[in-house]
């Protein structure tokens, strides 16, 4: 367990000293949500209706943008190698450095969501049901996402690739997420109920996440 | 303890690049893995840490192991060196130490550990330094101090000296003598002959299809 702290530690403290990636994850989603109301006009009505679904889908992209680095600089450098060797299982030293993803992207764009939400008009009462959505979202991004950045590790320029893999794999996050804000939004019960599958979406991608990228990782090292 | 590797084979991309290869390695043991370019010695030695699974054959690690593989009981140093650019030197090292110690025991002291590895190697001066600012024989130098942060019994090092100067390489010669004195077993990957007294040299062909390797003790 020590180890697997060890390796969290050491993530989060590369996560931010780096900190570009953290950087570029912010401004795209920024930079996506301030162009929306561009394209689509000043209808008030219109823009708060597709709020949550444009937060929802531009959060997933921008999380991709930081997907890569996740494996590919420990593969880079190495140490993903003495790590195959080390006492930790390789399962969760990638559980850790998934968890170090979700700490460093996740939850920065989870709390810059309300943010954005304002310049998209959304209703300021579901604010707590979308922040909610996407806290108990984004550990399935990044614990799925492990898997296509493992998968990904040898080809070169693997992003567009890591996201024809991964976003498929998103989808059941985002319809839950999109219908749990829904059923806030007309006052209907059935908001929790979402909201337990999307949790129960992202503990079965904790769950089964690291073992698949681990495969993966054991594969592409031979 | 000794490793002992049985028939191995291995192909890379359909070609057998190890063909019907046997040898043990006994504790207090170093082989030297020579040959020419090509031969399989990065192959063999990236085969006996687990990375590349033969096509048939086993490595297996007998006596007071436990029910522990080779994987869990080595230092792989290879090709790259592990060495974070954005840490220091000492931030670097000391992740190593604390990630591959295998119990508390083997955290104890473990600041102490890295300051006398980083003294060995001539690298405290720079303790405080990025790692990414370290010219490539330092990072090398880096990379092998995790030797000392954490005990394992085997050593498997890939053509350790590569933009070592000579001094390091009598250093990490004189290492190696240290470790295999105390029962470890180091098998490295090499064209010095690293100034050990008596290394076990196994030879691996150009072309083992034909040939075949040859062990000679």
């Amino acid at each position: 367990m020590t180890g697997f702290l060890t390796l969290l530690k050491r993530d989060l403290a590369l996560a931010a000293r780096e900190g570009a990636a953290l950087g570029t994850a912010l401004g795209f989603y920024l930079v996506v949500v301030a162009m929306l109301p561009l394209g689509l006009g000043p209808d008030l009505k219109l823009l708060s209706r597709i709020a949550p679904g444009v937060l929802w889908i531009a959060l997933l992209l921008a999380a991709l943008l930081s997907l890569p680095r996740m494996l590919e600089a420990d593969h880079e450098d190495g140490s993903l190698e003495v790590m195959v060797t080390a006492p930790l299982p390789l399962e969760l030293a990638i559980a850790a450095k998934a968890l170090a993803h979700w700490i460093s992207t996740g939850i920065p764009l989870t709390l810059m969501a309300p943010v954005l939400g304002l310049m998209l008009n959304l209703d300021i009462a579901l604010t707590p049901m979308l922040v909610a959505t996407m806290l108990v979202g984004t550990p399935a991004i990044s614990f799925l996402g492990s898997i296509g950045a493992a998968l990904t590790l040898k080809s070169r320029r693997g992003g567009l690739l890591l996201a024809l893999l991964v976003l498929p794999l998103y989808i059941p996050t985002l319809i839950f997420g999109i219908s749990a804000i829904g059923f806030a939004s007309l006052g209907q019960d059935g908001a929790s109920a979402s909201l337990l599958i999307l949790t129960a979406i992202s503990l079965a991608s904790i769950a089964a996440g690291p073992f698949a990228a681990a495969a993966a990782v054991r594969l592409q090292m031979s | 303890m000794f490793l002992h590797a049985d028939n191995l084979t291995v192909e890379r991309g359909a070609r057998p690049v190890i063909s019907a290869l046997s040898f043990t390695a006994k504790a207090g043991e170093a082989l030297l893995l020579v040959g020419p370019n090509g031969a399989g010695k990065t192959t063999l030695i990236r085969t006996l840490a687990g990375f590349i699974r033969p096509s048939s054959g086993a490595v297996a690690l007998k006596g007071d192991s436990g029910d522990r593989d080779v994987a869990q009981c080595c230092h792989y140093v290879g090709h790259l060196t592990g060495v974070k650019a954005n840490l220091t030197v000492t931030q670097n090292l000391a992740f190593w130490g604390a990630y591959l110690a295998e119990d508390a025991s083997g955290r104890d002291r473990l600041a102490s550990r890295v300051e006398d590895a980083l003294e060995t190697f001539g690298l405290s001066r720079l303790s405080d330094f990025p790692a990414g600012l370290l010219s490539a024989g330092q990072k090398r130098r880096l990379g092998l101090a995790r030797l000392c942060v954490a005990t394992r019994p085997i050593w498997l090092l890939d053509e350790p000296t590569v933009s070592l100067d000579t001094a390091s390489t009598e250093l990490l010669s004189r290492l190696i003598k240290t470790h295999v004195s105390g029962g470890g077993i180091v098998i490295a990957a090499t064209h010095l002959p690293l100034g050990l007294d008596e290394p076990t040299v196994l030879r691996l062909g150009a072309n083992p299809a034909s040939s075949g390797p040859e062990a000679r003790a």
